[in-house]
């Protein structure tokens, strides 16, 4: 199994756990990442509120290096997954927008290569029986809110899952050992937008993820999106501090769970950098009895 | 050579006012053929009818060229005024220079009057090939087949039978009443639907000219227009009709017990049941796949219980094969199934329900004697939310119509929540009120002044529990503000859809359907109850998304159709038909699943081959099932199917008469 890789600007800076725990993974699963040579932004968000010729064509070149190389591509980013699928669906569906953004980019790109979201190569292509033997270390005493994000399975064209009640994640969860539950919350918008500008907003979008999340009786969240893991983690103790609560909830990345089931260090997958402590219920997960025979 | 006469129609200034009328027959004289040729202000009117009569007798006619409008409407009268001057009606030719050629080319008048030539030129040619037809006459059987047995179709029987026609009803379930018997109060003036409902039931059952045929289902449909020979499925009801007294005792005993389709499953059935108890005939069912004694062999209850004897494990189903007349679909609806509406909980949440659930649950004789519960918990709520277009005008996941009744049936929930529960609150999402009907815009009105239901402009994103409660999450588009409501129970406006079989049901008759599955009417506006298929009329919601009055009136009109049929022992057919040349038919049998009359047939012929009795396939077509569409003459290979008054020779005599 090989993809083209994407890995976008997010994880080689905020989002560097998420790079991590994608290449640890893969690495277990074999599958074979090969970074896209001299990768550029695919330019969301600015990108598409400015132009929407320049919002197909910057991931239409990324696309257009894996098509040469014969390769579809795994991204990590649901923002860029999104990006990407869109140009992807652009070029397929008109020759003359297919024209006008090679021109642009001045390379050919017929629509070859697929855009492929990470989660949806290791959640629906690997058979859970896969997974399963290579899980090292049963998620025990996890107890996720699987969260999709408003990005990753919309709209219908674009995403792989049902848009409105998403299993791809819980499935991988489960799988793992760890338990997921059902709560209303995992494709809303976190508002990783809002914070600076209309920061009352979005800290109330937070809360209502967390308040949800919590009632469902979760002690984490679990992302497939760096923007989202990012407001997520980073600003909790701020929802924390307006609404007087205290949730307590680290949120992972799918691929720092899978990786940690697989038995990677817990620092190579960079669950040491979350400003929500992670590594409290990460050594809750290594100390409980979940010990598997690898095969 | 024949002596072809043309008739230039001005249609006031409708032609004339863009074509150059007196020049066209002014040409039109030289065409091969024309010995007389002449314009008129109103061709079709008393003195352009005369004009005609006098030039075929004056000049001697023997062919007649109408240029004027579509031949939809005025074929039949200038084909009954050449023959009342004594010529065969087909040899009357109509050239459409009003709708194909003023209408459309107003602004190029020379073009105009150039192409209304060329019109003319090639129904001239046309018509010095036409040959005389006549038409032929077929006896007609007098007895109608009404199928199914809600609203429409009881009316549609009761007003042929009062006509004095016989007439069988076909109903799928062990009972007649449809969906109406479902329903607790009709709007606008809120009168109970089993009251004005089941008077009409008994009237049905009791009518000499009315046979009902319940828990049965049309098999197969054959012949045509008058001679329908229809195969009927009598589904073995494993009780004997003739013995059963409806006496119940076997229902009280039944050990089985199942969930109540006619209740919305909130409620248990016995395996041996009657839907409801007005039920007509009242006489029960055993619903073989619930039953014990069908299951395991063991039981049987229901027999040791009946002391006539009525119940018989052993009947099987029968067919029965009956002419007749004319046919009357009235199959009605289902609810379309809201399942695929993921942001509403894709059916998983038992308080959010469809409005025919919420029938059943404000009817005094349904599973909750009428007091609005949950069906979760069985508590009263308190705020109850209407979601409306559920299924409808929604091209993403449902179907692009309205279906009509929704605005209506939703405004009537909501008066009768607010008089049933008290300080009871009322949110109901709309995208738009619709509300024509008589006295409807007046009720929905008072929904909103005097019963204080809260109409909200928007659709609802989602709706999710949060503890016992169901969380509505929608916009209010009014205020541009996203709204969010606590509540008990919500209820949802599904479309109407048609019965999941229907695109069977009208592949066996052989009419139109939609992309819908809805049955097609033959005109939108001039024919809305007849179908394609001569001699079958349609009514009430199979056609479209219909109410109650609607329902009703529609049957009256395809009774009134089928009346006409039916009142006369035979009748005229139309000669324009396909013909088969039987010599150069090689039997291919393509135009066999090509025809969608089902008119075409293959049959054995035998002939001579040099010397020797040959037996060979050919087609053959039934004259009283082709509606002369031409769709079999394109698929022929060796051309041997040709339709009359359309032959091809015909259609390349105008073909010449353009390009040559």
């Amino acid at each position: 199994m090989k993809y083209a890789y994407f890995p976008g600007c997010s994880l080689s800076s905020t989002g560097i756990e998420y790079d991590l725990s994608t290449r640890e993974t893969a690495r277990v699963l074999g599958i074979d990442l090969w970074e896209i040579p001299e990768w550029n932004c695919c330019g969301a968000s600015s990108g598409h509120l400015t132009d929407h010729l320049l919002s197909l064509a910057l991931p239409a070149r990324n696309m257009a290096i894996a098509e040469e190389a014969g390769l579809d591509v795994a991204i990590p980013c649901a923002a860029c997954y999104a990006r990407s699928k869109n140009t992807e669906l652009a070029v397929c569906n008109s020759a003359e927008m297919r024209q006008e953004i090679e021109e642009v980019i001045e390379r050919k790109y017929e629509g070859k290569a697929k855009a492929r979201a990470l989660l949806d190569i290791i959640a629906n292509d690997i058979q859970a029986e896969v997974i399963k033997e290579k899980v090292h270390k049963e998620l025990k005493g996890i107890k996720a809110a699987c969260y999709y994000g408003c990005l990753l399975v919309r709209p219908l064209a674009v995403g792989f899952d049902d848009p409105e009640d998403p299993q791809s994640m819980d499935n991988l969860v489960k799988s793992l050992g760890g338990e997921t539950v059902d709560w209303a919350y995992k494709t809303e918008c976190c508002g990783a937008s809002c914070p600076t500008t209309v920061p009352e907003t979005g800290k109330k979008m937070l809360e209502r993820i967390f308040e949800s999340a919590k009632n469902a009786g979760a002690n984490c969240l679990v992302t497939a999106c760096p923007m989202c893991l990012n407001n997520l983690d980073m600003r909790q103790g701020q929802v924390e501090k307006t609404y007087s609560k205290k949730y307590d909830m680290p949120v992972f990345y799918f691929t720092e769970l899978t990786g940690l089931a697989f038995g990677v260090e817990p620092t190579k997958l960079g669950l040491n950098k979350h400003f929500v402590d992670a590594m409290g219920l990460v050594n809750e997960v290594l100390k409980a009895d979940g010990r598997r025979e690898t095969a | 050579m024949k002596r072809v006469g043309v008739f230039i129609c001005h249609c006031g200034t409708n032609i004339g006012g863009v074509v150059d009328c007196p020049k066209v027959a002014e040409i039109a004289k030289d065409y091969p053929g024309v010995v007389y040729s002449v314009d008129n202000k109103y061709m079709c009117s008393e003195p352009g009818q005369e004009l005609i009569k006098k030039a075929i007798k004056e000049q001697n006619l023997d062919r007649v060229v109408v240029a004027s409008c579509s031949p939809r409407m005025h074929e039949p009268t200038f084909r009954r005024c050449v023959e009342n001057a004594g010529m065969n009606a087909y040899f009357m030719e109509m050239a459409n220079i009003r709708e194909h050629c003023s209408w459309v080319h107003a602004s190029e008048k020379d073009k105009a009057t150039e192409k209304a030539c060329d019109l003319v030129k090639m129904a001239v040619a046309k018509a010095i090939m036409n040959k005389p037809l006549q038409k032929a006459t077929i006896p007609v059987t007098d007895r109608a087949l009404v199928i199914g047995g809600g609203i429409a179709g009881i009316q549609a029987a009761l007003d042929l039978a009062n006509a004095g026609h016989v007439v069988d009803i076909v109903e799928k379930e062990p009972s007649i009443g449809g969906k109406m018997a479902q329903i607790d109060k009709t709007f606008p003036t809120l009168d109970c639907s089993a009251c004005i409902l089941t008077p009409k039931m008994v009237d049905a059952s009791s009518h000499p000219n009315i046979n009902l045929i319940t828990y049965s289902e049309v098999e197969k449909v054959e012949g045509f227009v008058g001679n329908f020979d229809v195969t009927i499925r009598k589904k073995a009801r494993s009780v004997d009709m003739s013995v059963c007294t409806g006496c119940g005792v076997c229902m009280s005993k039944c050990p089985s017990k199942v969930d109540s389709e006619f209740e919305m499953l909130l409620s248990k059935r016995k395996a041996i049941y009657t839907p409801f108890p007005q039920a007509i005939p009242n006489k029960p069912v055993i619903d073989r796949d619930n039953c014990t004694y069908f299951k395991t062999g063991k039981c049987g209850i229901c027999q040791k219980v009946c002391t006539l004897g009525a119940i018989d494990y052993t009947q099987e189903d029968e067919f029965v094969v009956t002419r007749y007349g004319a046919i009357v679909i009235s199959t009605g609806f289902e609810q379309f199934d809201h399942s695929v509406y993921g942001e509403y909980g894709y059916g998983k949440y038992p308080d959010v329900i469809t409005g025919m659930h919420f029938e059943r649950l404000i009817n005094a004789s349904g599973p909750t004697m009428g007091k609005i519960k949950r069906p979760s918990d069985g508590k009263v709520p308190k705020n109850v939310v209407f979601i409306k277009c559920v299924g409808s005008r929604d091209v993403a996941k449902g179907k692009s119509y309205c279906s009509k009744t929704c605005c209506m049936y939703t405004a009537k929930h909501a008066t009768l929540v607010t008089e049933k529960i008290e300080d009871s609150n009322v949110y109901i999402f709309y995208m738009d009120v619709r509300t024509g009907g008589k006295g409807y815009e007046e009720f929905y009105n008072r929904t909103r002044e005097k019963y204080d239901a809260q109409y909200i402009r928007g659709r609802v994103s989602k709706v999710f529990k949060q503890g016992d409660k169901l969380i509505v999450r929608g916009e209010d588009t009014l205020l541009s503000q996203a709204v969010e409501i606590e509540a008990d129970m919500v209820v949802l406006a599904t479309a109407m859809v048609p019965q999941a079989d229907a695109s069977k049901l009208a592949q066996k008759i052989g009419i139109g359907y939609d992309k819908d599955h809805f049955f097609t009417e033959a005109h939108p506006k001039l024919a809305p109850v007849e179908t394609h298929t001569q001699g079958v009329y349609l009514a009430g919601a199979c056609q479209g998304p219909k109410d109650i009055p609607e329902s009703v009136a529609q049957a009256s009109a395809a009774a009134a159709k089928a009346c006409g049929l039916l009142s006369k022992s035979e009748m005229l057919t139309e000669p324009i038909i396909s013909v088969v040349n039987e010599s150069i038919c090689v039997g291919c049998g393509l135009c066999v699943p090509i025809c969608p009359y089902k008119a075409i047939d293959l049959k054995t012929i035998s002939e001579r081959d040099h010397g020797k009795t040959i037996e060979r396939l050919v087609a053959d077509v039934n004259g009283g099932l082709c509606q002369g569409c031409g769709a079999c003459t394109v698929a022929c290979r060796s051309g041997a199917l040709d339709l009359k008054h359309f032959t091809d020779q015909q259609i390349l005599a105008e073909v010449n008469a353009l390009c040559l």
